[in-house]
């Protein structure tokens, strides 16, 4: 978890944690260079209409934005590639621009996480992970549910280590 | 050689559209992934409101489902909910 220190935002991350955040980087990277698909809910719900009655409009708003928007993520994305240790544990050191990269990508990451693992406003993430190790303690729902808790106190602990905007 | 100078053809007069003068907005609307430290945080962050006030509009949206975060012209309008849109907020643009 980030922490602050001078006017950086620091955390060490062991072994898999670096694994994971890499993953989920590198998924977010996949799913927005990979041709994208609009009527996936994902995609979506990382570049909503901008008139949710007029979809025309939304149509020609999003031809002229949507290329930039998709840079953008992927350039946040990247940050978390690019300030990981390559293999193994290690510390990460995050300035005030770097920092705000991290949280809009975990921020990506989450909202791809949470439309596939279908997380509503009345979700209790506990209760839904405990029901989901009793089904099968080995599968796929128990481990993104694990990696959508974790980026979330991830996500709230390096807020919390930013200097204060006001 | 100079063509010999003839008058300007008046223009046609082009009835212009009433102009609108109802501002646009911008909303963003509830969600169950997004921080309500993280929505506060890019109110603060994109819009330059104080805390009390970012903290304001994020319990709006989340109490209410949505709130009106900024009001202007619409070309400003849809940039404000673009960038929006980078920060993973779900924003629309309306007419006010």
């Amino acid at each position: 978890m980030f922490r602050r220190n001078g006017s950086q935002c620091v955390a060490t991350f062991a072994v898999d944690e670096v694994r994971v955040l890499r993953k989920v980087a590198g998924e977010v990277v996949g799913l927005l260079t990979d041709g994208m698909d609009h009527t996936d809910p994902v995609v979506s719900r990382l570049f909503p209409d901008i008139y949710p009655d007029r979809p025309d409009d939304s149509a020609e708003f999003r031809l002229y934005t949507e290329g930039e928007l998709k840079t953008g993520k992927i350039d946040q994305a990247g940050a978390i590639l690019a300030a990981l240790p390559d293999e193994g544990e290690g510390e990460v050191r995050l300035d005030g621009e770097a920092a705000e990269a991290w949280l809009r990508a975990i921020n990506d990451a989450r909202l791809a996480m949470g439309t596939r693992l279908d997380i509503q406003a009345d979700t209790d993430l506990s209760e839904e992970l405990e029901l989901a190790v009793v089904r099968d303690p080995g599968s796929s729902r128990v481990f993104q549910l694990s990696v959508y808790a974790y980026l979330g106190y991830l996500q709230e602990s390096l807020l919390n280590a930013l200097p204060e905007i006001d | 050689m100079a063509l010999p100078q003839v008058a300007p053809v008046e223009a046609p007069e082009i009835e212009e559209a009433p102009a609108d003068d109802r501002p646009w907005v911008t909303v963003v609307w509830d969600d169950p992934v997004n921080l309500m430290s993280y929505v506060t945080w890019v109110f603060q962050k994109l819009f330059g409101y104080s805390r009390e006030r970012a903290e304001q509009l994020m319990l709006d949206v989340h109490h209410k489902g949505k709130a009106v975060v900024s009001s202007g012209a619409r070309e400003r309008m849809e940039m404000d909910a673009n960038q929006l849109h980078g920060y993973g907020l779900w924003a629309t643009v309306d007419r006010a």
